[in-house]
């Protein structure tokens, strides 16, 4: 859907989306990298297992979530990546659960 | 590290920023938490990174204007936490912060809420699927992750941002394929008579216009008094379908859809407090009760910047620094005739912020349709709760949004009303012909975020605050 203007060079970083490496840069959120992958979604909502992607980028729509080193239902627009990082889509996901 | 501090401030955009810059010149301590992960707030949105980049200069001058902001707000000696989020407060003060999965408690005299403004939720049918995003988010993308839109990119809606958004995009060689401009037919005429006392802001009325030309002279197509707009596709935006208010109607392949209807003060933190608030009318949302200095009706809270009403950067400053000296003077490092002093230019500043306002609310007043989507139109994101159904339920017994919320679960999922609350009130007023000020907003209780088991067990290995 996005794409990014520049090439990271040097700083670039690798994080894991579904196990797949990804390359990203220091500063962006793991939700700005989402939006550039092929798939486009990051979760299914839990009522109808609709896919969603991120909304607003700022926090206020919860669209965005993902699983991020184990830890469940994180606010991927608020997460800037971090070289190793391992995201997780969720697939129809109440965000309650720890 | 202490956990107690003087003044509790909360957002690093423009007001919180001021805000503590004027509170440490009078000698508090200050704490300042946000969300994000650097100082700049929405418009100056990761600036201190991109400043120095050769892109900072496509982003124009008043983004370039935070980069000095963010140097002093460093400077200040405030102790900032970024990457932090607050999710409730108790009197006394106690304030709930959770920062990479662990939360505690920090305490203070006195605090500022400088959380700024949200994008008005714009329901329509489509509006959930991938590819749909705000005006906001795309400009954010661009700021944060010089990011844009793989292919041509439509944008609907109205109001300074998506002008400034589109101007911006151009400058970075991103391409768009129309504007679907939902300015309301009627709005020029509506908003002229404000203009004289507005007329000292002449240079962003002009600013406003170069946007304008600029676009026409990139031969972007734009279609005026766009009322109705449908995402389609299968799993994502494929097709957008539009009707403006002459009848003309198209449907267009698409990938990428941007709306921006405005935006509105988050008032959660205010409401989750019991700040009392109330409808303006002229801007269509709930505003904090406020004194001259941004108290609200909970003594020593304070709420400055865009949260306190629209007003833009310019306005949010002066709001900053007005509540940091009454708080400065509570806390006895100011008498009262110093504050009043040194609140006089602050005071003139803001109003003279806050003169074009009236003819930009008028402008871009909401569309009527913005607030009476189709009966298929998900309102709730989260619970995925239509229109058709709240319209339907609305007529039981006439219910207000709270008893609807417990009816439908709309309101109840993780974005707790932010994307569906006024919707729900202007449902609701519709339904049963009432004003939707009459009707209310949802009763908000902390948290003000889902909180984790794991968080709230982190709370328990705090050291008891000093
Ligand atoms: C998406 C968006 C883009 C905008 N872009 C522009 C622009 O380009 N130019 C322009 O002139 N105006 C823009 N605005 C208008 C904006 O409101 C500005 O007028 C200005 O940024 C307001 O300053 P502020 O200090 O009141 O709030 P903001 O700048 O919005 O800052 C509020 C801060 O509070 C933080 N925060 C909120 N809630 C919490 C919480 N619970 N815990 C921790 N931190 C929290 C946020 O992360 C944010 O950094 C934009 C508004 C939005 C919503
Ligand atoms: S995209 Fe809206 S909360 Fe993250």
């Amino acid at each position: 859907m996005f794409r990014k203007l520049h090439d990271p060079g040097p700083q670039a970083v690798t994080i894991f989306i579904d196990g797949r490496p990804v390359v990203a840069e220091p500063g962006e959120s793991v939700a700005a990298v989402l939006l550039r992958q092929q798939e486009g979604w990051n979760r299914t909502t839990p009522v109808s297992q609709s896919p969603r992607a991120p909304y607003c980028m700022m926090g206020v729509c919860f669209e965005c979530l993902v699983e991020i080193d184990g830890q469940g239902s994180v606010q991927s627009c608020l997460t800037p990546v971090a070289a190793g990082m391992r995201i997780a889509r969720q697939q129809g996901r109440r965000s309650l659960s720890a | 590290m202490s956990e107690h501090t003087d003044l509790l401030i909360v957002g690093a955009g423009p007001a919180g920023m001021a805000a503590a810059i004027a509170a440490r010149r009078h000698g508090l301590s200050v704490r300042l938490v946000d969300e994000q992960p650097a100082p700049g707030g929405q418009i100056w949105r990761g600036i201190e990174t991109v400043a120095a980049t050769p892109r900072a200069a496509r982003l124009g001058e008043s983004y370039l204007s935070g980069a000095d902001r963010a140097a002093a707000f460093r400077a200040c000696g405030a102790l900032y936490e970024p990457e932090s989020q607050l999710w409730q407060i108790e009197p006394g003060f106690r304030a709930f912060i959770t920062r990479g999965g662990k939360a505690r408690i920090v305490t203070a005299e006195a605090i500022i809420l400088a959380t700024g403004a949200q994008e008005r939720p714009v329901p329509f049918p489509g509006w959930t699927l991938p590819g749909v995003l705000t005006v906001g988010a795309a400009q954010i993308l661009l700021k944060t992750a010089d990011s844009v839109p793989e292919k041509p990119v439509w944008i609907a809606g109205c109001g300074p941002l998506p002008l400034l958004y589109m101007t911006q995009l151009l400058a970075a060689g991103g391409r768009i394929a129309g504007f679907l401009d939902t300015t309301a037919r009627g709005r020029v005429r509506a908003a002229l008579r404000h203009l004289p006392q507005g007329l000292g802001r002449l240079g962003d009325l002009m600013k406003g216009l170069s946007w304008s030309l600029a676009l026409r002279r990139a031969g972007i197509p734009t279609i005026r008094h766009v009322t109705e707009l449908v995402a389609e596709g299968e799993g994502r935006l494929q097709r957008l379908r539009y009707r403006a208010e002459d009848g003309r109607e198209a449907e267009v392949p698409a990938e990428v859809l941007l709306v921006h209807e405005g935006v509105v003060p988050n008032i959660h933190a205010a409401l989750a407090l019991g700040c009392a608030v109330r409808w303006h009318a002229g801007q269509h949302c709930y505003v904090p009760v406020l004194d001259a200095w941004g108290e609200t009706t909970q003594a020593n809270i304070f709420i400055a910047g865009d949260g306190a009403g629209i007003g833009g950067a310019e306005a949010a400053e002066p709001r900053g620094r007005l509540a940091a000296l009454r708080v400065a003077a509570r806390l006895g490092r100011l008498d009262d005739a110093a504050a009043e002093l040194a609140a006089a230019p602050e005071r003139g500043a803001l109003s003279g912020a806050l003169a074009l306002r009236p003819f930009l609310d008028a402008l871009y007043a909401p569309r009527p349709q913005l607030h009476a989507p189709p009966d298929e139109t998900l309102v709730c994101r989260c619970e995925e709760v239509t229109a058709g159904e709240l319209r339907a339920r609305a007529l039981e017994g006439r219910p207000g949004p709270n008893q609807l919320k417990a009816f439908t679960r709309a309101g109840m999922g993780p974005c707790q009303g932010r994307q569906c609350g006024y919707a729900m009130a202007h449902i609701v007023a519709a339904a049963q012909g009432r004003p939707v000020e009459e009707v209310g907003f949802y009763r908000i209780r902390p948290p003000l975020k889902p909180v984790t088991l794991g968080e709230l067990a982190s709370l328990d290995e705090q050291e008891p605050a000093a």
